[in-house]
């Protein structure tokens, strides 16, 4: 296999981070919605943490991408 | 046609200048810098000319978003980090201006380089380490160490540091990745419209639903150049927040 054939491939492979990032994010939003039916008085405190959160999880799928670009274009 | 979706990170120099060896030259990118810090001099400066006890629209916009930081800074950093607060807005409005003014069409997104992001956040974690420092002297060290029996601190002290080495790297990866991202999205999209668009016949027609697409895309960049921007700074606010008071929560 070529060296570039395999750069892509490997790219690609890459991008399986965001399977993480999708069930974080959706972890996230889900438990705050839940939490936010139960208790609507304090879900309006917990914005904060909720954006927090979800940056945090979508960090993690970046990574994957920054990962990805690496290997495309600094190798 | 084929424009390659990474050209628009391409940094092209305006004013070439070298000195001893060293490329200063006058880019792209430091022009629309320059832009962004002259934008929120002069938002800052004509909604605070005239100071009148009932705002008028500018003025409440900078009294708005003076309250906005303030409060993030009061809620995650205690009384203790207002004196930080310029260091935070300064932060906060760099970021969302560079965010929100590379969504305009031509204009070179400054947060999408990893070369300014990392030196945001090692400029935030130099901040954390000489306020940690003088605070609270060798003590400041205490950080690395929770409460928590020996035999899990022989565990728990390593993953300590390593988590505050990494946090200038996740804190620049975040926003220039998320930036990249959508903007090489963004130009993903714009390429099926040119593609679609010059096909011809029914295919000319299609083109309109990448279009359309793209506009809810802008939508959403507009949201995530807020988001980051707000999340940029409040964890600068926590990490600061952490440098005052250790690990006892106010």
């Amino acid at each position: 296999m070529s060296v570039e054939a395999a750069k892509m491939i490997g790219a690609g492979l890459a991008c399986i981070a965001l399977v993480g990032a999708g069930i974080g994010i959706g972890n996230v939003f889900g438990s705050y919605l839940s939490g936010a039916l139960r208790n609507p008085g304090a879900a309006a405190g917990q914005t904060t943490n909720l954006l927090l959160g979800f940056a945090l999880c979508e960090a993690t799928g970046l990574f994957g991408l920054v990962i990805a670009l690496l290997i495309l274009f600094a190798f | 046609m084929q424009i390659h979706p990474m050209d628009q990170f391409r940094v092209e120099p305006i004013i070439p200048l070298h000195i001893g060896g060293v490329d200063v030259s006058f880019t792209n990118q430091s022009l629309v810098m320059c832009l962004i810090v002259g934008l929120v001099a002069l938002f800052m400066a004509t909604a605070v000319s005239s100071r009148r006890l009932v705002p008028g629209r500018m003025q409440s916009m900078a009294e708005l978003s003076y309250e906005f930081v303030s409060n993030m800074i009061q809620s995650s950093a205690g009384v203790e980090g207002l004196k930080f607060f310029s260091f935070i807005f300064t932060i906060f409005f760099f970021v969302l201006f560079s965010n929100v003014l590379g969504l305009i069409p031509g204009i070179f997104t400054v947060t999408s380089q990893i070369a300014v992001t990392f030196a945001l956040s090692m400029l935030v974690m130099i901040a954390v380490l000489i306020t940690g420092f003088a605070r609270h002297g060798l003590g400041f060290l205490k950080l690395f160490v929770p409460k928590a029996p020996f035999v899990l601190l022989l565990l728990l002290v390593p993953i300590e540091i390593i988590s505050f080495l990494t946090r200038p790297i996740s804190l620049s990866v975040r926003l220039f990745a998320n930036m990249l991202a959508g903007h090489t999205m963004l130009k993903v999209f714009a390429g099926f419209v040119i593609a679609l668009g010059g096909a011809g016949g029914i295919m000319s027609v299609l083109s309109i639903a990448p279009m359309l697409l793209i506009v809810a895309i802008t939508a959403l960049e507009m949201l995530v150049a807020l988001l980051q921007a707000y999340v940029f700074a409040i964890l600068t606010c926590i990490y600061l927040s952490e440098a005052l008071h250790l690990h006892d929560h106010h």
